[in-house]
C-alpha cells in the first residue's frame, strides 16, 4: 500500500475577481513541489479557473503592450502546477464539476482534467490524508 | 459635469491575478474618459496608500509573475491626473496601519466628515 500523502482541495471561486483563487493555486503548488498528490474539485465558479478560453490582455493605464503585461491567466497558472508535477513526482486528478461546467460555457480546459459529478467528492474525501474547502465568501 | 465619488471598500480582490485593483483601474479609465471623479479608501483599502507594498515573487511551477501589482503607483498616478484620494482615519487607527509610510497627496478625513465629503458629489459609487 502507498504512503504517499495526498491531499484533496476543494475549490469554489473564479478566477480573477478573489484573491482566494490565488491563495489556493498557491497552496496546490506547494503541495505539487513537495511531491504530495493532490486531487482538486473544481465547484461552481472554479471551473472557470481552468478555461482554456483565457486570454491575456494589454493595460491601457499600465501603458503596457499585451506583451509588456505578461498578464497572468489561471490556466496558465495551472498548466505551470502540471508541468511541475512532471518534475517532482507528484500526481494531480483536476476534477471539473460538469454541471457547473455546462451552466458557464466553460467546457474547453486541459485535456490532463476531467469532468465528473460532486459524488466524486466523496471519493476523494474518503481517499485523502486531509481536505481543504476554500469556498466562496 | 456630475461629480462622482468612488467609495473602495472591498481591497485586495484577485489583485495578483489582475495585477491591478479592479476600480482603482475602472477610476482610471473614467477619469481618462473625461469622468469627474474622487476616490475614498476605507476599510481594509487604505492600505492601498501603503508605499511599502511588494507583492514580487509569485511563481507556480516555472511560470513566474513577472509584472506584479503596485497599487500605491497606480493611485500616484491617478492623483496626478487631478484625482483627489481620501481614506478614513478611524479605519487606519483600528488596523495599527502606520500612516507615516502612506503616500503624500491622500487626504485623511474622519467617519464624522463623510456626510459633508458626500454631500459635495451627484454620485457615491460603493465597491
Amino acid at each position: 500500500m502507498s504512503t504517499k500523502k495526498k491531499l484533496t482541495f476543494v475549490l469554489m471561486d473564479p478566477p480573477f475577481e478573489s484573491a482566494r483563487s490565488t491563495t489556493a493555486l498557491r497552496l496546490i503548488g506547494i503541495a505539487v513541489n513537495k511531491g504530495i498528490d493532490v486531487n482538486v474539485f473544481a465547484y461552481e465558479g472554479a471551473v472557470s479557473l481552468a478555461f482554456a478560453g483565457q486570454k491575456p490582455h494589454s493595460n491601457p493605464v499600465h501603458g503596457r503592450s499585451v506583451e509588456e503585461e505578461d498578464h497572468p491567466t489561471t490556466k496558465d497558472w495551472i498548466a505551470a502546477i502540471y508541468e511541475q508535477a512532471k518534475i517532482s513526482g507528484s500526481k494531480i486528478d483536476w476534477v471539473q464539476c460538469g454541471f457547473c461546467v455546462d451552466e458557464r460555457g466553460a467546457g474547453e480546459y486541459a485535456p490532463e482534467m476531467r469532468r465528473n459529478g460532486p459524488t466524486e467528492l466523496l471519493k476523494f474525501i474518503e481517499n485523502s490524508d486531509n481536505v481543504l474547502v476554500i469556498p466562496t465568501r | 459635469m456630475k461629480k462622482i465619488l468612488q467609495i473602495v471598500e472591498s481591497a485586495y480582490r484577485g489583485t495578483l491575478e489582475e495585477q491591478d485593483d479592479t476600480i482603482i483601474w475602472l477610476s482610471h479609465i473614467l477619469k481618462d474618459a473625461g469622468g469627474n471623479i474622487d476616490i475614498l479608501l476605507r476599510g481594509h483599502a487604505i492600505n492601498y496608500l501603503s508605499i511599502k507594498q511588494n507583492a514580487s515573487g509569485l511563481m507556480f511551477g516555472q511560470k513566474r509573475q513577472t509584472q506584479p501589482p503596485h497599487i500605491a503607483n497606480d493611485i500616484a498616478k491617478i492623483m496626478e491626473k487631478g484625482v483627489m484620494v481620501f481614506y478614513i482615519s478611524e479605519d487606519a487607527v483600528e488596523r495599527g496601519i502606520e500612516i507615516e509610510n502612506f503616500l503624500t497627496g491622500a487626504q485623511k478625513i474622519s467617519v464624522k466628515e463623510c456626510p459633508q465629503l458626500f454631500s459635495k458629489y451627484n454620485h457615491i459609487l460603493h465597491w
